[in-house]
């Protein structure tokens, strides 16, 4: 490092030390442009694990069923984009906990061409999230409806007993599914499991 | 701090210097490169002050007096911040008296890639031009400019804005944010490897110190901001959807990535400034740092907590309560190690041998200004409170006290500490007195009566308002004119320092200023230290 001076700043003595410095700050850097991309799909897959933020998780059903019983409202959306309507057979329902349940949602492509269309969800309260369970839901994948076409889909659900476990969620009575219909943009599906905030369907503001 | 023991031998090479292309255009001398990072940083901030002019000259009245298009106002609210931020602050601070005086505080020749150094100049000079260029093409239909916000926040910057314009902008962020993490590699680089023998970083200046802090904040988050600012452009001329929601995506994931980067940058604007307030009063009250090594550690710590924070831009999106309650508690922790630093001035003014000279009077008010903006963050932290008065004129008044009167203020402090080392010229103290008390009541002025719109629910970016906010608003151009003409003083005080026949001693300040660049001739020799001096006292601040 002494002879590192003003003609020769690259001194073989130093330079090992400061290009050392340097690449592990480069590292730094690469990493974080990683997690920045990576940040949505970390962020999905913990929603998932978890529930977090109201995102309902996949189960493969439940066998004991309990007598209390919750009251589960369904709400409907279509973004603006997309020329369809979309139903739901009843607007709530009273579930006993862990009763497996089945609610028929029906879309109808109102327009003359056909389209493509994605839905995303979420429920209210959100700390129900960790509690919501979907067997079987139209919302994992996409679906194209042909002019004037309309179709049924089922949703099959139910919700944890262990919710009343939860101090957080042990005295709610009412919950919440929410789905708004997008058009689906890259004519595959995108829209993962988890919805997290600020989507649109959220009510929570 | 530190002296040196052995004295530098700067005869030698003093007058080789290159031809004036080479040695501005070319250059790889870390004195010349901050040197132009200081006059880029003053040019293009004379550009942010024009812009903020046009800003107060439409909101002295009610109605519209200057724009036709409410959005061609929008425009140059998100240039004045764009610039301020990227163009005007952190040039001057990090770019301007980090190269100066890095080197110079540890007893290093030079910056440790100076070819590097250069370079990420240029890539800053780039960005600004990306940015001049995006005010003047199509943003928004049927209007020029991107008037997003410095945030840029989707759907506003991709649906709402078809045209080119919010592509410069983020070119421009893309490039000075490239020169940036360059010249934080390079900071981080000389700090580690080229400091003089003997001195430990726990003797190193505090300004050094705060550069390291504020390189690693850089480091960790200007990538963020470049992914967030990525995915933006793909989604805006590739299909991608990685904000819109039609497509499985999220706009509030780009407000987690902005504020991810964007709260440590408003750290990364002000540690370099907390730097250089300590250096300054210390040398003025004759007394070394109080509490050197929490000094340190506290900006260390503002730096880590800095990244743990950011959702407290983002309380209204929807966060859940336990969420809230988080950011609010996380918030509040960081009034802990800023408050030790504003103890810790006081105390070193405390029983000391005080001078009021012009760089003392910047730092002094730094330090109230920035206490007061420092309270009202910490209101600002609480989310109920929050609530009522996101994006209001509230909001606007907290973060002009922290940064127009705070890394503001502190880099004219600079000037007047270090433009006499810098250039070996001074500038007569009446002028930098003058231009101090027209900046401190004019800014006050300007900003406070902001607190009162803010609370009596003035939102900000909007170019009309009702009547009853009138008379503040009107108050506070008033002021914004008063800090103008504190900026004709300066310039003033510059130029008859170039013009006057007074040359620097080499240390004007006397016995109060220790650390290394006294030492050296005022201005310094083109290469210093070719014999690196040795550090044998004590750390002393």
């Amino acid at each position: 490092m002494s002879d590192a001076g003003r003609d020769d700043r690259h001194g073989a003595a130093r330079n090992t030390g400061a290009a050392r410095t340097a690449f592990a700050c480069l590292a730094l850097v690469l990493t974080m442009t990683g997690l920045a991309f990576a940040s949505a799909p970390l962020y999905d897959m913990f929603c998932k694990a978890t529930g977090f933020d109201g995102t309902p998780r996949r189960g493969a059903g439940m066998t004991a069923v309990e007598d209390d019983s919750m009251l589960v409202r369904f709400d409907t959306n279509v973004a603006a984009s997309l020329p369809w309507k979309f139903q739901v057979e009843t607007r709530e329902i009273t579930v006993k906990l862990g009763e497996t349940k089945t609610v028929f949602f029906r879309v109808k492509n109102t327009a003359s061409t056909p389209s493509t269309g994605i839905a995303t969800f979420n429920v209210q309260p959100a700390l129900m999230g960790g509690y919501f369970f979907k067997i079987q839901c139209f919302c994992f994948n996409e679906q194209t409806l042909q002019p004037g076409e309309t179709m049924d889909f089922p949703v099959v659900f139910y919700i944890d007993p262990a919710v009343r476990k939860d101090s957080n969620t042990d005295h709610l009575t009412e919950m919440t599914l929410s789905y708004t219909y997008f058009a689906s943009k890259n004519g595959q599906p995108t829209a993962a499991l988890a919805t997290p905030a600020g989507t649109g369907t959220k009510t929570n503001f | 701090m530190a002296t040196a023991a052995a004295h530098t031998g700067h005869d030698a090479h003093a007058s080789h210097t290159p031809s004036f292309f080479s040695r501005w255009f070319l250059s790889t001398n870390h004195k010349d490169i901050g040197s132009l990072y200081l006059l880029f940083a003053f040019c293009a901030g004379m550009i942010g002050a024009f812009l903020s002019f046009g800003i107060r000259m439409e909101m002295e009245e009610p109605g519209l007096q200057y724009f036709a298009n409410p959005q061609t106002y929008n425009v140059f609210v998100t240039g004045h911040g764009l610039i301020m931020v990227f163009f005007m602050v952190m040039p001057a601070l990090i770019g301007g008296f980090g190269n100066w005086f890095v080197p110079l505080m540890i007893g290093a020749p030079d910056m440790a890639f100076p070819r590097m150094n250069n370079i990420s100049f240029w890539l800053t000079v780039a960005g600004f031009l990306s940015l001049v260029c995006s005010l003047f093409v199509e943003g928004a239909p049927g209007a020029a400019g991107a008037g997003t916000g410095w945030t840029v926040y989707p759907p506003l910057s991709t649906s709402g804005h078809p045209g080119p314009s919010v592509d410069f902008a983020i070119f421009a962020l893309h490039l000075s944010g490239a020169g940036s993490i360059l010249g934080a590699i390079n900071f981080i680089t000389t700090i580690l490897n080229m400091r003089a023998p003997g001195m430990t970083l726990h003797k190193m200046p505090l300004f050094a110190w705060s550069m390291l802090v504020t390189a690693f904040l850089l480091l960790l988050s200007l990538p963020v901001l470049a992914g967030a600012i990525t995915m933006l452009l793909t989604d805006r001329n590739f299909g991608t959807t990685f904000f819109d929601p039609a497509g499985g995506g999220d706009p509030v994931l780009y407000q987690h990535l902005f504020w991810f980067f964007g709260h440590p940058e408003v750290y990364i604007m002000i540690l370099p400034a907390f730097g250089i307030v300590s250096h300054i009063i210390s040398t003025f009250s004759k007394k070394p740092v109080f509490g050197y090594l929490a000094m340190a550690y506290a900006m260390v710590a503002i730096g880590v907590v800095g990244f743990v924070v950011w959702a407290h831009h983002m309380y209204t999106v929807g966060l859940s309560l336990q969420t809230q309650s988080y950011f609010v508690f996380a918030t509040m922790v960081i009034a802990v190690p800023t408050g030790v630093k504003i103890f810790s001035w006081i105390a070193t003014m405390w029983g000391g041998s005080i001078r009021f000279t012009a760089a003392m009077h910047w730092a002094v008010g730094f330090i109230f200004l920035f206490t007061v903006g420092g309270v009202t963050g910490v209101v600002l932290a609480n989310a109920a409170v929050d609530k009522y008065l996101h994006d209001t004129y509230y909001v606007v008044a907290h973060f002009h006290y922290v940064l127009s009167l705070g890394a503001v203020f502190i880099i004219f402090a600079g000037v007047y500490y270090w433009f006499p080392k810098m250039t070996g010229h001074v500038i007569p103290e009446w002028a930098g007195k003058l231009h101090f008390w027209l900046a401190f009541i004019g800014a006050n002025i300007l900003f406070f009566p902001m607190h009162f719109l803010g609370l009596a629910g003035m939102p900000r970016r909007y170019a009309d308002y009702p009547e009853a906010f009138a008379g503040w608003h009107k108050v506070s151009t008033w002021g914004g004119h008063v800090f103008a003409l504190g900026m004709v003083v300066f310039v003033i005080g510059v130029v008859l320092a170039f013009r006057s026949k007074t040359r620097a001693a080499d240390n004007p300040w006397g016995p109060g200023a220790t650390t290394l660049e006294w030492t050296l001739s005022s201005p310094p020799p083109f290469h210093q230290f070719e014999t690196l001096p040795t550090i044998v006292e004590e750390p002393a601040h």
